[in-house]
């Protein structure tokens, strides 16, 4: 039977939530190839994580065995995977677009001989079973859809977050299949010496992927703690417009528009803002806008993607509510 | 205008430098007054302060096109920034490459190039300003000395200037053919500048008067010939009005980009200004007036470059460009309604920056006997 | 020491428009730039040429006019620079493209240390400096943040998605840089004159020991087989269901899709 292989990525306790969304892609492209999926488990003794995987979809584990294998590096997974690919000879391998995924696939593909495509935002197998892989390029300007025809595996990475994953099945099992690699020590040159959390609060409003600004409409200073809030419900940083700044209600840094900051996030909203054009030269080129205001015809709708009519203190709180209900 | 391969880099190097450097304090040094120290070293790292100086004195050899280039593209941004690039390449080393010894050349070229220290031009007076003939600043010989007294006024840069040029009558009866050109060393006992002016624009780049009682100065800081300053002093005003109206071709296309951009995003009567007529012809006639502008200041550099006379061309070119810049930067704010009347937007500064642009370095007026003189003889 | 930059000139994707209705890119009037990345990699570079002494070449794969890129390289100060064009280089995939980039190191006598920018903005694939490195069978640091050079051996940063792995590698080595491992400086206007009164050297196929059948599109494991422009953005829209808002946010992955 014809394998799709799906990268597992873990920190040796528990698997990422990427390779989860592969499995689930990964399922999809199996079934219209009438293949099986099956998960690339690489580590030390790892087996532990393997139920993990059948519960979101996997028909099959291979245990890629090696102490070489302990901590992610480029070279010594290249090798072993590539040894995997050359025994089983998969029709495809998916990869997630992390920096782990990134920094292998390409050593991977490159060794292998075979094709890679890369950040990948649309999987799918046409009629004349054909694996088109689709892929925004020119900063997002532009889509394109990829084949790689004579080559086997065709390999892809996957933009995190993309994809669904599957319902997790705990009573789910598949087959579990031990590979030992063969790796000379001498061929791992690069060495990792030291793995370090440290996620940084991102206050760079330039940067940030998400923002919650409020204005005046926010009435009182006590009105950000609410942003605060909701941006760490979702993810994102609280920016203000010049009048909160301009009334003391918060720091001159976390300013947007002609006077402060240029930003550019995925998503911006905008709580009582009205919408200055001093503001909009701030922020109109953001991904997506969301504004709450009370006044629908405040100059912020015109540039919003929705506008929600109405009090931010009764619709925060109920966006908030409608967050909680959803993780629970 | 076809430039070349050079050309576009240098644009490349002076956009990438004012957008990256100068956009973000632009506003801030107009405000405080504050030339950053930081930025002054990157334009020195860039090589901007020796564009036009010779390889051998340690500047880039750069010609008059690329200055233009440069000088257009920082008052862009920063119309204070470009004093700094337009003086060490201009009103101090021009006299230097023209009359200045070889070791004169080799001593202040480098020095001033590399932004290791900064000259200033002391020409005017507060009785002698377009009628330069007018100093009233002596230098009386002492054995191997000058004694030096006087009073000049307006001087970009003086405060922190280590040297001046400064012109000074050697003989008084004599008119424009009795002014010397000094090397002033500005540590010298006697020297002292006065507070630094509270001007309309151009924040961030310190004017003041230099007060001279009784200078002592050695004989060999004579810059050319005894009694040789004033033609000095011309030829270095006829090199420098290219940048000023480098200037006015800066602080225009600053301004009709920042006219463009907010004609396209603000919206009266349902729809944006750029869709009014009145506003849309009003861009058109900047546009027109600035591309003329830039074909005068491109031609009369290109002139320089081949060796050609263009002391008329140049003249044409000051006068148009910085009148133009007066209107077109005019007709912007207007575009801007209460809002360019703001210190939100960069427009107000441009404005407040640009106004000197047909007054120093010889007035419109000044200009004008140039090209009639020219047009009559 | 020697160290090679590998560099790309990309159209300035800020500026990109697209015809819609043919749906492809309008090249015309959009101004070409270094990618910025890979300015951070010669940033690098010089950074070690200056504190070590070093002999930097830019190389670059693309059209003559790409020399104009490696001429800024020049005067940011890199010391000689080449230009790969030809057109059996052309349409290459990654893999075809990594294949040429490591044949021309190669023929260059190769180098201690490469860098290159993590990723080109116009491609965005982030693959071919690693694919370099396979192909040279050295080892990689990918989005690295921080460098050191310290008895013959690269010490660096990568970023990580949850902090940073502290790398170490025996050179030679090769190594991509992310915008967040430094600040690449100007171009010195010197450095710029001297770089345009001398020509970029220009290497085709033959120069770099490889066939005709291993580079540019004959290479490409993988083809193109459409492009298209994504949908353009609706015109907004008001509600009052929050509920609706949320499940929207959630479908275009603006929420709740930051899970590791």
């Amino acid at each position: 039977m014809k394998e799709v292989w799906v990268f597992a990525e873990h920190d040796n306790t528990k698997i990422s939530q990427t390779t989860f969304e592969l499995l689930g892609i990964g399922s999809k492209l199996a079934s219209d190839l009438d293949a099986q999926v099956c998960a690339i488990l690489c580590g030390h003794n790892m087996e532990s994580l393997a139920p993990e995987l059948f519960a979101y979809g996997a028909s099959k584990v291979y245990l890629i065995n090696s102490p070489h294998l302990q901590t992610y590096s480029a070279e010594p997974h290249a090798i072993a995977i590539s040894q995997a690919i050359k025994a089983f000879d998969p029709e495809i391998a998916l990869f997630g677009a992390t920096p782990v995924g990134r920094d292998l696939a390409p050593r991977l593909a490159s060794i292998i001989g075979t094709g890679l495509t890369a950040d990948c935002t649309g999987l799918a197998i046409d009629e004349d079973k054909r694996f088109l892989q689709t892929r925004p390029a020119f900063g997002g300007n532009l889509m394109a859809t990829i084949i790689c025809p004579n080559h086997r595996p065709a390999m892809s990475t996957v933009r995190p977050g993309v994809m669904d994953k599957l319902a997790r099945d705990p009573n789910r099992t598949g087959s579990l299949e031990l590979f030992t690699p063969t790796i000379d020590p001498l061929s791992i040159r690069a060495q990792v010496k030291e793995v370090v959390k440290e996620l940084k609060e991102s206050i760079n409003l330039t940067q940030a992927k998400t923002i919650v600004s409020g204005g005046r409409g926010l009435a009182t200073p006590e009105g950000f703690a609410l942003l605060n809030e909701l941006a760490l419900a979702i993810g994102g940083c609280v920016a203000s417009s010049r009048a909160c700044v301009d009334a003391g209600w918060i720091d001159k840094s976390r300013q947007v528009g002609q006077t402060g900051s240029t930003v550019k996030p995925d998503l911006y909203i905008a709580c009582g803002i009205s919408g200055a054009i001093q503001h909009l030269a701030g922020m109109q080129e953001s991904g997506f806008i969301v504004a709450i205001n009370k006044n629908e015809s405040a100059p912020i709708m015109n540039v919003a993607d929705i506008g929600i009519v109405g009090d931010l203190y009764q619709v925060i709180p109920e966006m908030l509510k409608q967050l909680r209900d959803l993780e629970g | 205008m076809v430039f070349t391969e050079r050309h576009q880099l240098m644009r490349k190097l002076a956009r990438g430098f004012a957008e990256r450097e100068l956009a973000p304090i632009a506003g801030l040094i107009d405000e405080t007054g504050e030339f950053p120290q930081e930025v002054f070293d990157k334009m020195a790292k860039a090589g901007l302060f020796g564009l036009k100086a010779p390889q051998e004195f340690g500047g880039a050899g750069a010609d008059t096109v690329s200055y233009v280039i440069v000088m257009e593209e920082i008052t862009r941004v920063s119309a204070t920034a470009s004093l700094y690039i337009s003086s060490p390449n201009s009103l101090s080393s021009a006299p230097l490459m023209l009359a200045g010894t070889l070791e004169q050349k080799k001593k202040f070229i480098p020095a001033a190039a590399s932004g290791k220290i900064v000259i200033c031009f002391a020409l005017t007076e507060p009785d002698a300003g377009s009628d330069v003939g007018a100093i009233a600043s002596t230098a009386v010989p002492d054995g191997d000395f000058f004694i030096l007294n006087g009073r000049k006024t307006f001087i970009t840069m003086a405060p922190f200037s280590d040297y001046a040029i400064l012109f000074a009558k050697t003989d008084p009866k004599a008119g424009t053919r009795g002014i010397t050109a000094f090397m002033l060393d500005m540590k010298l006992p006697g020297v002292s500048c006065g507070k630094p002016e509270k001007k309309m624009g151009l924040n961030g780049c310190a004017t003041s008067d230099i007060v001279l009682e009784n200078v002592r100065v050695p004989k060999d800081s004579i810059l050319g010939r005894l009694n040789g300053g004033f033609s000095i002093a011309m030829k270095t005003l006829d090199i420098g009005r290219i940048g000023v109206a480098s200037q006015g071709i800066g602080i225009s296309q600053g301004a009709l980009d920042e006219a463009v951009k907010y004609a396209k995003d603000r919206r009266q009567f349902g729809s944006p200004l750029a869709k009014h007529q009145s506003i849309a012809f009003e861009l058109a006639d900047m546009q027109t007036k600035l591309t003329a502008a830039k074909l005068m200041v491109y031609e009369a550099a290109q002139m320089m470059d081949r060796n050609e006379n263009a002391t008329a061309q140049a003249a044409m070119a000051k006068y148009f460009a910085t009148e133009a810049a007066q209107q077109i930067v005019d007709r912007a704010l207007q575009i801007f309604g209460g809002y360019g009347y703001m210190k939100d937007y960069p427009i107000e500064r441009m404005y407040r920056d640009s106004r000197v642009f047909t007054i120093y370095e010889g007035t419109s007026q000044i200009q004008k006997i140039v090209i009639s003189n020219m047009l009559l003889k | 020491m020697r160290i090679i930059v590998c560099v790309k000139q990309v159209p300035n994707t800020d500026e990109v428009k697209i015809d819609p209705v043919k749906g492809t890119l309008i090249r015309e009037g959009v101004p070409s730039i270094l990618n910025p990345d890979d300015a951070n990699a010669l940033e690098a570079a010089l950074k070690i040429k200056d504190e070590f002494g070093a002999r930097v070449t830019v190389l670059s794969m693309g059209p003559k006019q790409a020399a104009f890129a490696l001429k800024e390289c020049l005067a940011m100060g890199a010391d000689d620079a080449l230009l790969l064009c030809d057109r059996a280089f052309a349409g290459g995939d990654t893999w075809a493209t990594s294949n040429t980039l490591a044949a021309a190191i190669k023929a260059l006598g190769g180098a201690d240390l490469i860098l290159a920018g993590s990723q080109a903005i116009d491609g965005d694939t982030a693959q071919v400096g690693p694919q370099i490195a396979a192909k040279l069978d050295i080892p990689q640091i990918t989005f690295a943040i921080e460098l050191q050079l310290k008895d013959s051996k690269i010490s660096a940063k990568r970023q990580t998605q949850t902090g940073y792995e502290l790398i170490e590698a025996p050179l030679p080595a090769l190594l991509t840089a992310t915008r967040d491992l430094n600040v690449p400086r100007h171009m010195n206007a010197a450095l710029l004159i001297n770089a345009t009164e001398t020509e970029v050297p220009v290497w085709g196929l033959k120069d770099i020991n490889i066939s005709e059948d291993e580079t540019g599109l004959k290479a490409s494991p993988t083809r193109v087989i459409k492009s298209f422009v994504p949908p353009l953005k609706a015109k907004g829209k008001i509600v009052s269901d929050i509920s609706a808002v949320i499940k929207e946010l959630k479908a275009k992955r603006l929420i709740g899709g930051v899970s590791s």
